[in-house]
């Protein structure tokens, strides 16, 4: 028997792994990746509540999460590559104008 | 059992998220997300999330890190170089860090501590509830999803091509 709140806990630290590779790493990529792992730890608030309250819609949420997430990828890296073309660099740090 | 398969893959989630903030390498790093992902999914297995766990695997750590792994290959990414050129982020980062899960665990914790705990098998939400959930009472939302992939597909497309002079 596992208290819900462990999970909600387990969310929470990944959340907030998520959010410092997000501020710390210096590579768009992984800055990326950090985002995934903060949408995957809400994922997880999703589902554990969905058990809690024996409901399917937490599911759906999770659903709709991913669909999202996989767009988003598509997107975003298809950026990355744009702004590689064109500052053959992937340090954030490089990266402070807007201009071309 | 529950408490032992739960503490396991939430040890690995944890220490997979912790070796991708470590990890210079951007390989390393999406290997060691493909192992968050992967620990979550017996997580749902474990709150009778069948069909979320499948799709965990195969759309998270299939399709989308293939994704990244594409890219940071064809980008050939090599290691992150260290720029030092924030003082005030060495000095707050780990401060604020600590604050931001502190808080969120204050207010995650407390109402759920107590109260029954998870089960497996307590609650089963199968394909076939979340099929029927899916295309009746949210019909809307998955059609607007099309729209959006269908967007997301043209935009990267149209980002991603080869200037033709």
């Amino acid at each position: 028997m596992v208290p819900l709140s462990w999970y909600l806990v387990l969310s929470a630290v990944l959340f907030a792994l998520g959010v410092a590779g997000f501020l710390f790493k210096r590579n768009i990529i992984t800055i990326f990746m950090s985002i995934e792992l903060m949408l995957n730890a809400v994922n997880l608030s999703f589902v554990a509540f969905s058990y809690h309250w024996k409901q399917i819609g937490g599911h759906l949420f999770v659903f709709f999460v991913i669909v999202v997430a996989a767009a988003e990828a598509a997107v975003g890296l298809a950026i990355i590559l744009c702004v590689f073309r064109n500052r053959q660099t992937l340090n954030v740090d490089d990266l402070e104008t807007m201009k071309l | 059992m529950n408490v032992f398969l739960f503490l396991t893959f939430a040890g690995i989630a944890v220490a997979c998220a912790v070796n991708l903030l470590v990890q210079r390498h951007p390989i390393s790093s999406a290997i060691s997300l493909i192992g968050v992902m992967g620990s979550l999914a017996v997580l749902y297995l474990l709150l009778g999330a069948e069909f979320i766990a499948a799709i965990q695997v195969i759309v998270y750590a299939g399709a989308i890190m293939v994704l990244f792994v594409f890219v940071i290959m064809l980008l050939n990414a090599g290691e992150e170089e260290r720029t030092r050129r924030s003082k005030l982020a060495r000095v707050l980062g780990f401060p604020l860090f600590a604050a931001l899960l502190s808080q969120i665990v204050w207010v995650v914790y407390r109402p759920f501590a107590s109260g029954p705990g998870v089960e497996f098998g307590g609650f089963v939400g199968s394909t076939e509830a979340l099929g029927r959930a899916l295309f009746r009472d949210y019909v809307v939302p998955f059609e607007v999803t099309s729209v959006l992939i269908l967007v997301a597909i043209v935009g990267a497309v149209v980002l991603a091509r080869k200037e033709i002079e």
